[in-house]
């Protein structure tokens, strides 16, 4: 055991925004860890989760100041001690774990070396029983070819990989806390998985003490012993989890869990089907140069048949990199296939955007992922939505108003945010403006490029029931992308799963995600965390086969 | 400050939180966020508005016509009757400056709009046509970059005689290729943004995404640009002047009334230094400026 207890109380911690008065941003926080306890802290994002867990290490962000408060770990008073001491402690007796692993690794510099390198400086130990030390956790973590993977470079490892191998960084000192920091939120269900599981283990061996991170009501429950439910900086309830899971006692974290499984009360309408919209035959896509035949150096997507008919919702799932977002992006026209052909109300779409009529631009629209890059950040919201009607309607100016302020009706915005630029809204504002840009020109179907990802979870239920409620209302026809297969399931009414580029498996959704017949899907299915606590040690899909074969 | 706390804070701890909170050494919120950019760019704008000021009116404000000869004296000293003293054939240096300045403030404004514009339009144009087209124009842009632009501007003054839309022909010449690549660079990232495909997949023109949706998020960086070239180019027509190949006589402006008065140089003349101070104090305003302004944006996106 090596975990030490760990005793907030009345954290404050204030913000001063550029040219702005200072205000408090997390208030009146206080919690109690026994030595090897994980606390998990949950919110949406803004809710002070992170700026909590860094105050834990001492430290708060530029602009922010740990105002007031305590922190104290074991028999130390982390917020009293002055700089040296901090930067003792820091990386030694608490060590943090953060969302990217890709982004907090030097790439030009080898795995081992950084990860010993922590170690290192604290003197803890010398260079070479550190490297012995780091194969060690590298073993434990269930890392592939744990002796020579610490030659490796950040690139030449997979993003589940390399989260684990930045778990062995912080664990190399045997730090008395660890600050978990949304660790597998980057990461696929089939990935995250393995690393919660090689979390769990080393932890639990360690007696770590840990403060977990998260939006994950599911991920929560199969890694902590404490949960703190946050909102705007303040604690809204704070128990046991099985309690938290079991018997909310608060309104916000009611409208959590019900917003962490959407199909629990959303599903798809019950609507007619029309007739054939888009039908996509032996679909071939792929980039680099092509050879003598037509064939791309390297094919992203291949052998993909689908039909939508008109009304109808089709889900497209698979973890990242199977080609989702590329065949969205070849029925938009910003991609052309290499083989195969794209038809649309019985005619072929031309596969360039060049050939296509302004006719067939507004019955296809596309809606990106994260709305802050789909939004011009120059422009008003009036601009953005009025640009389509400007483009696809000749309408006059007072009908032009009056169905900008239709659309805003009808994604349940206020009309006063109309004369807002993009970067005045919150993230689901954006996601509303976004989708109502399309069905500004009255599209007969909308692409859906993981619209929910980028969104929290409350705030990403919202926007999955508005699609319901278009569906049935305007009988749209979506393409829905997502790698959320809750989502799929309370949307559409076919899916597809996609691997490496591969159609694996499709057809009517509660068929395919209550009976999957192919391997691929059943994990895909089974890997999607619980919310129950033992689920973790229950489930028994794995990528630890896969993870050790040769990476592409 | 502990009872203007309390005071603010009715809490009955509120003078212990202050002492129990972080003891590490953080900079105040309060003294990061106070303009520190200020006088620099008040200066800045001083002296390039100055300039700006001296190149509009001041035809209108010389005492003297230009190349009046009013006093006997070469290379005087100030005095009453010629503040800045006389030149070398005993014509009134303050009024040459004010006329003067006219030449070099002005070419260098027009020689760098034309810069800016032709190397961000082209720089945007180029992102979305067609990929060998934009590897044509890239590719004269940067023929034009590895010449020298006082070389350039040489051989163009020598080959043609030197005239003022040569002069300004040179200098675009010579810094447009500069100001396309910034344009170009930052274009290429804006035009992989998913807002621009969502214009594309929208049908627009390539003219509207351009104009529409590429520039208003490059334009700030577009006149940074602007203004470091404003400064290049003075400095080029300033030097080709005092070559002797610039603005030629009776004309004159900053860098040939230099030249001219060189002879006095070793007497220390009046007639020399203030030119010479002329041209270093717009460069250094002009300088300023800019730099208070490309820092105040970056600290607004932080």
């Amino acid at each position: 055991m090596q975990g030490e207890s760990l005793t907030v109380r009345n954290l404050e911690i204030c913000a001063t925004p550029l040219g702005g008065e200072e205000h408090s941003i997390v208030n009146n926080i206080g919690f109690t860890l026994a030595p090897g306890e994980v606390m998990a802290l949950i919110g949406e994002s803004g809710s002070g989760k992170t700026t909590i867990a860094l105050a834990m290490l001492g430290y708060a962000r530029r602009g922010c100041r740990i105002a007031g408060g305590s922190v104290r770990l074991g028999e130390t008073e982390i917020l009293e001690l002055n700089a040296v001491q901090t930067r003792r402690l820091r990386g030694h007796r608490v060590a943090y774990i953060a969302q990217s692993a890709a982004a907090a690794f030097n790439p030009s510099r080898s795995l081992m070396d950084q990860v010993i390198e922590g170690a290192l400086i604290h003197g803890v130990m010398d260079r070479h029983s550190a490297q012995q030390k780091a194969v060690q956790l590298f073993r434990e973590l269930a890392l592939p070819e744990p002796e020579r993977i610490g030659m490796r470079y950040p690139h030449q490892v997979s993003g589940g990989q390399l989260q684990r191998i930045m778990a062995a960084m912080a664990l190399i000192t045997d730090p008395a806390l660890v600050i978990l920091d949304e660790p597998t939120t980057a990461l696929d269900v089939t990935t995250q998985i393995d690393v919660l599981r090689a979390f769990k283990k080393v932890m639990r061996e360690r007696g770590t003490t840990a403060i977990y991170v998260s939006h994950d009501l599911a991920v929560v429950a199969q890694m902590a012993d404490q949960v703190l439910v946050l909102k705007g900086g303040q604690e809204q309830e704070q128990g046991r989890i099985a309690q938290i899971l079991e018997q909310p006692a608060h309104e916000y974290t009611r409208s959590l869990l019900a917003a962490a499984r959407p199909d629990a009360h959303l599903s798809p309408p019950e609507t007619a089907r029309g007739d054939e919209l888009l039908r996509i035959d032996d679909l071939q896509v792929g980039y680099g140069q092509r050879d003598r035949n037509g064939h791309p150096d390297k094919v992203v997507l291949d052998h993909i048949q689908l039909r939508i008919d008109r009304g109808q919702a089709l889900g497209v799932i698979g973890e990242s990199g199977s080609g989702k977002s590329t065949l969205a992006r070849t029925v938009a026209g910003l991609v052309a296939p290499s083989r195969g052909a794209v038809q649309f109300n019985r005619r072929e779409l031309s596969p360039t955007l060049r050939g296509r009529t302004s006719e067939q631009f507004r019955r296809i629209q596309m809606v990106f992922q994260s709305a802050d890059n789909a939004l011009n950040p120059a422009h008003s919201v009036r601009r953005l939505l009025n640009r389509p009607l400007e483009t696809y309607f000749s309408l006059d100016r007072n009908v032009r108003r009056c169905r900008v302020e239709e659309l805003m009706d009808l994604v349940k915005l206020p009309h006063t945010l109309l004369d807002r630029k993009p970067g005045e809204l919150s993230g689901g504002q954006k996601q509303r403006v976004n989708l109502a840009r399309a069905l500004a020109a009255e599209p007969d179907l909308i692409l859906c490029d993981e619209v929910t990802s980028a969104l929290d979870t409350v705030v990403g239920a919202a926007i999955l029931e508005l699609l319901v409620e278009l569906r049935r209302e305007l009988g749209v026809a979506y393409l829905f992308i997502s790698h959320d297969i809750s989502t799929v399931r309370s949307l559409c009414d076919d899916v597809m799963v996609l691997y490496q580029g591969e159609c694996v498996e499709s057809g009517r959704c509660e068929e395919v995600l209550t009976r999957p017949q192919h391997n691929y899907t059943r994990k895909l299915i089974g890997s999607v965390p619980e919310l129950r606590q033992g689920w973790l040690e229950t489930c028994q899909w794995s990528t630890q086969t896969e993870a050790s074969a040769p990476l592409v | 400050m502990n009872e203007f706390r309390a005071m603010t804070h009715p809490r009955t701890n509120s003078r212990r939180r202050v002492t129990t909170g972080s003891r590490l050494p953080v900079a105040s919120p309060a003294r990061r966020n106070r303009p520190r950019l200020h006088l620099i760019r008040w200066v800045g704008l001083g002296l390039f508005g100055f300039w700006v000021l001296v190149a509009i009116f001041g035809p209108m404000l010389a005492p003297h016509p230009m190349s009046a000869f009013v006093s006997d004296e070469i290379y005087g000293g100030a005095s009453t009757a010629n503040l800045l003293g006389t030149d070398y054939m005993g014509r009134d240096m303050l009024s040459r400056i004010l006329t003067g300045a006219r030449y070099t403030v002005g070419l260098a404004i027009i020689a760098a709009l034309l810069s800016s514009l032709i190397g961000a339009g082209f720089g945007m144009l180029t992102v979305l046509l067609p990929r060998w087209i934009e590897e044509c124009i890239r590719r004269v842009f940067d023929t034009l970059i590895s010449i020298p632009s006082k070389m350039m501007a040489l051989v163009m003054v020598s080959a043609f005689g030197t005239s003022i839309p040569l002069l300004i022909l040179a200098a675009v010449l010579s810094y447009a290729p500069g100001a396309f690549r910034i344009a170009h660079s930052m274009a290429t990232n804006l035009a992989t943004l998913e807002y621009v495909q969502v214009a594309r997949t929208r049908g627009e023109g390539k003219l509207y995404i351009a104009a529409f949706e590429i520039m208003p998020n490059m334009i700030q960086s577009v006149l940074t640009d602007m203004g470091m070239r404003f400064v290049f180019i003075v400095l080029l027509l300033s030097g080709m002047s005092f070559l002797g190949l610039g603005v030629q006589p009776p004309a004159a402006d900053l860098g040939s009334l230099v030249r001219e008065n060189i002879g006095g140089l070793s007497q220390g003349a009046l007639a020399v230094i203030a030119p010479a101070l002329a041209i270093g104090t717009l460069t250094i305003g002009a300088n300023l400026l800019i730099d208070s302004l490309s820092t105040s944006r970056g600290s607004q996106k932080e």
